[in-house]
């Protein structure tokens, strides 16, 4: 749409950062090869250009990883946490230093905006390792009793969505409480945590503590499988998080999974429109969609339904599309030529069910993988894209007229990970937050995130919790051996 | 009439005690298993104690219905209003100790004093569990400090329906300690009694009918574990197993059972039931919810006051 100031492309210089044409894995603090030679290419999804060539791990390379967390572990788990805070704080300054950095690699290797790297995505990477660099001389303090102990080698398995951040939440409380990791990068976004294995070599971090094991989800299963890992994280989809709670079954494995969602942003009928509108916007838009907390299902008041779908849309037509290192830009590209095809196979499902679909008038590039900003109307409890997770920048709209009606709309969904409330009454916010059988409830805002508050979901959303005093517990055993905390 | 004669009029006149028919509980109510089969329970030397329910398919599923439909309600009350309820089990059990006494001491081949001394800790740990009602919120819950302009509050809200498969050995005391720390904090629960012993446990559903807990909040089963423990694992409609009761075996079994809709797994583990227990089986079975809202001002609001 043509705007009355319409904004000169800003894009932010590449020249901050050197991508080699290829990497090997990052196992016992060494750069190296796989053992089958095996290799894949990165590209990036705003213009399908190869990347880089990266070294995929295998079965042999799970193996020689684990045994060097392993080996690590003793001198690692011996540090005093004073010294074990050190080495994360570091790793923390170098993070902010090298920030732009890894704000324009991220960007270039996921397509999400500049904007969002640089200003959400790095800011908590940072922020989690000096949150966790904090904890790990006061563990005594934690509230699992006295002496805490590590679990071992943590396994841990990561999604394309959040490369960096999802790392920081996964290696940072790892590290901070004793424990070594082998990482496994997803693979079509493997190259922020490859410069974070040089961030680890400039931090002096001791050789084996991290290892980072760029693959296919044959090594993530390798990985989850082997039997010396004592810990395993995953962050994914809810099959796969399934599979690893079956395949960890009658083992001594601890297990945190942070799945799937369908959340529920409930806007009533005296909310404030206009912030409304802003934290629906960032509720499904942030990421392309490609978040598994995103408020996929608006749930509006009908009463106000007509108005604040007009404001809405009128909001959508100003949305930016295009060049992610474009400052200006507010969608970037879908990640991958997969994750396109699954948007676009489940709006189609949608349309076929008999949802009205609009999306603003919108100029796609003509390499690299987009999908416009799209709503559904019309859309019933009862239709595919009210239910399953499309993980792409689609919103379905549904209404209610009574909180009663709203609480069961949104609680009617196998996930539980999060929910938003739009209401200018308190009384009316704690009442249904009370109710949403949901891990985070974001009340006149949406989509926010930060080191000291504990993010995860209930039901089929996943096991446990990342972030805070409580993201501690996924990685320490207590200190007696009868159980006792 | 003959010396002999007399002695069989005599003791056809001592009073015949009166056998109890041990029912499962499950909704507040006494029903018998659904399936119309018992089996015979023995004390630690093989006499016959009573007949007990087989538990079926069937009556899990009930109990389920009754759990989820319990849920609403006893998760909903007040914190202070479920520690009244849980004090009032242990009121309830201390004016019946004897037969408890008298029941652990058949099932575990203890004497009368070691039976008491059991019975004693299991009372006295439903008063534990009473006072943790109102405070375990306090203990893993609590504002964050964000980096930014906003409130955020954790706090534990119970997981839902939890299956609980009670220890074998010890049918009472670690039956209690397996029962209190879930609904303490406001899940509901089904319970697999102890499979060679689950006569103290279908008496405490008899307790628990008379001490405010409402119906459905606790439902025990009886009968063979393995076969109950499976539907139950597999159940859509449970959100968590405590295999406390369950050898590697079964466990493993239940455990991948249990994946399917993500259920929270709380593995068997070494546990000396006579220890005061930590907050570990609370914790278990408790989400943490995370509530944001907006303040407009950083930290204290800077008021220079």
């Amino acid at each position: 749409m043509a705007s009355a100031f319409e904004y000169a492309p800003a894009p932010e210089s590449r020249s901050v950062v050197d991508i080699a044409p290829s990497y090997g894995l990052f196992i016992d603090g060494e750069f190296t090869e796989a053992a089958e030679g095996k290799v894949f290419k990165t590209v990036s999804p705003s213009t399908e250009e190869v990347l880089s060539e990266i070294a995929q791990a295998g079965e042999a390379d799970v193996d020689r990883a684990v045994k060097a967390a392993r080996k690590a572990f003793v001198k690692w788990s011996a540090l005093p946490g004073s010294e074990r805070a050190k080495y994360l704080f570091r790793i923390a300054r170098i993070i902010q230093e090298r920030s732009r950095e890894l704000a324009v690699l991220e960007t270039l290797d996921n397509g999400k905006p500049i904007k969002e790297t640089r200003d959400a995505d790095l800011p908590l990477v940072a922020a989690h390792f000096f949150y966790y660099a904090g904890w790990a001389d006061k563990l005594d303090h934690a509230g699992f009793g006295a002496n805490p102990r590590p679990l071992g080698v943590a396994g841990q398995v990561i999604p394309w969505n959040f490369p960096l951040l999802m790392l920081a939440w996964k290696i940072a409380p790892a590290l901070a409480t004793g424990n070594t990791v082998v990482l496994k990068p997803a693979e079509t976004t493997p190259l922020t945590a490859l410069f974070f294995a040089d961030i680890c070599r400039q931090a002096g971090l001791p050789k084996g503590v991290v290892n980072i094991l760029p693959g296919y989800g044959d090594a993530g299963a390798a990985l989850v499988e082997h039997p010396d890992v004592d810990k395993v994280a995953f962050t994914g989809s809810t099959a796969v998080g399934k599979a690893i709670a079956r395949q960890i079954a009658g083992t001594h494995k601890k297990v945190t999974l942070e799945l799937g969602g369908k959340g529920a942003n409930i806007v009533f009928d005296d909310a404030p429109i206009d912030q409304a509108v802003e934290g629906i916007v960032s509720g499904i838009f942030f990421n392309q969609g490609q978040v598994c907390c995103a408020g996929s299902r608006l749930l509006v008041q009908e009463s106000i339904h007509d108005e604040l779908l007009d404001s809405l849309k009128r909001r959508l037509s100003t949305l930016r599309l295009g060049d992610p290192l474009d400052k200006n830009t507010d969608i970037g590209a879908i990640n991958s030529a997969e994750q396109l095809s699954r948007i676009t196979s489940l709006v189609e499902q949608g349309e076929a069910e008999g949802a009205e679909r609009w999306s603003p008038a919108c100029e796609l590039p003509s390499s690299g993988y987009w999908f416009a900003p799209t709503l559904f109307t019309n859309v019933t409890q009862a239709h595919t894209i009210a239910r399953d997770e499309i993980f792409g920048p689609v919103l379905s709209v549904l209404t209610f007229r009574t909180p009663d009606e709203a609480v069961a709309k949104a609680n009617n969904s196998p996930y539980g990970l999060s929910a938003g409330i739009w209401s200018e009454k308190g009384s009316r916010i704690l009442a249904v937050a009370s109710k949403l059988r949901a891990g985070v409830v974001w009340s006149n805002t949406f989509n926010k995130f930060d080191p000291t508050s504990p993010f995860g979901g209930y039901k089929e959303s996943g096991f446990g919790r990342e972030g805070g005093r409580h993201g501690l517990e996924a990685y320490l055993a207590p200190s007696s051996p009868e159980g006792e905390r | 009439m003959s010396a002999a004669e007399k002695a069989v009029d005599k003791s056809e006149q001592r009073r015949l005690s009166v056998f109890k028919t041990y029912k499962l509980y499950v909704g507040g109510k006494f029903p018998r298993s659904e399936s119309g089969r018992v089996y015979e329970v023995t004390d630690s030397k093989g006499t016959w104690l009573a007949n007990a329910p087989q538990s079926s398919r069937k009556d899990a599923r009930d109990a389920v219905v009754a759990a989820r439909k319990a849920f609403g309600g006893w998760s909903g009350a007040t914190a202070y209003n479920r520690g009244q309820v849980l004090y009032r089990v242990a009121e309830m059990l201390e004016g019946r100790k004897e037969q408890f006494v008298r029941e652990v001491a058949d099932a575990e081949g203890l004497s009368k004093a070691k039976a008491a001394a059991v019975v004693d800790a299991a009372i006295d740990r439903w008063v534990w569990y009473a006072g943790w009602t109102d405070k375990i919120a306090q203990v893993v819950g609590g504002g964050n400090p964000v980096a930014g302009p906003y409130f955020n509050l954790s706090s534990p809200e119970p997981t839902g329906v939890v299956t609980v498969l009670a220890p074998q050995e010890s049918s009472f005391l670690g039956l209690v300690s397996v029962i209190a720390p879930v609904i303490a904090t406001g899940n509901t629960v089904i319970v697999i009694a102890s499979e060679k012993s689950p006569l103290p446990a279908l008496s405490l559903g008899e307790v628990l009918a008379t001490s405010d807990v409402p119906g459905g909040v606790v439902n025990i089963l009886s009968g063979r574990t393995a076969e109950i423990a499976a539907p139950l694992a597999a159940h859509q409609d449970v959100n968590a197993i405590d295999l406390a009761g369950a050898d590697d075996v079964l466990a493993k079994e239940l455990e991948i059972a249990a994946a399917d809709n993500l259920k929270r797994v709380l593995r068997p583990q070494a546990v000396d039931y006579a220890r005061t227990p930590g907050t570990e089986r609370l914790t278990a079975f408790l989400e943490t919810k995370t509530v944001w809202h907006p303040t407009g001002s950083l930290g204290a609001g800077g008021s220079s006051y």
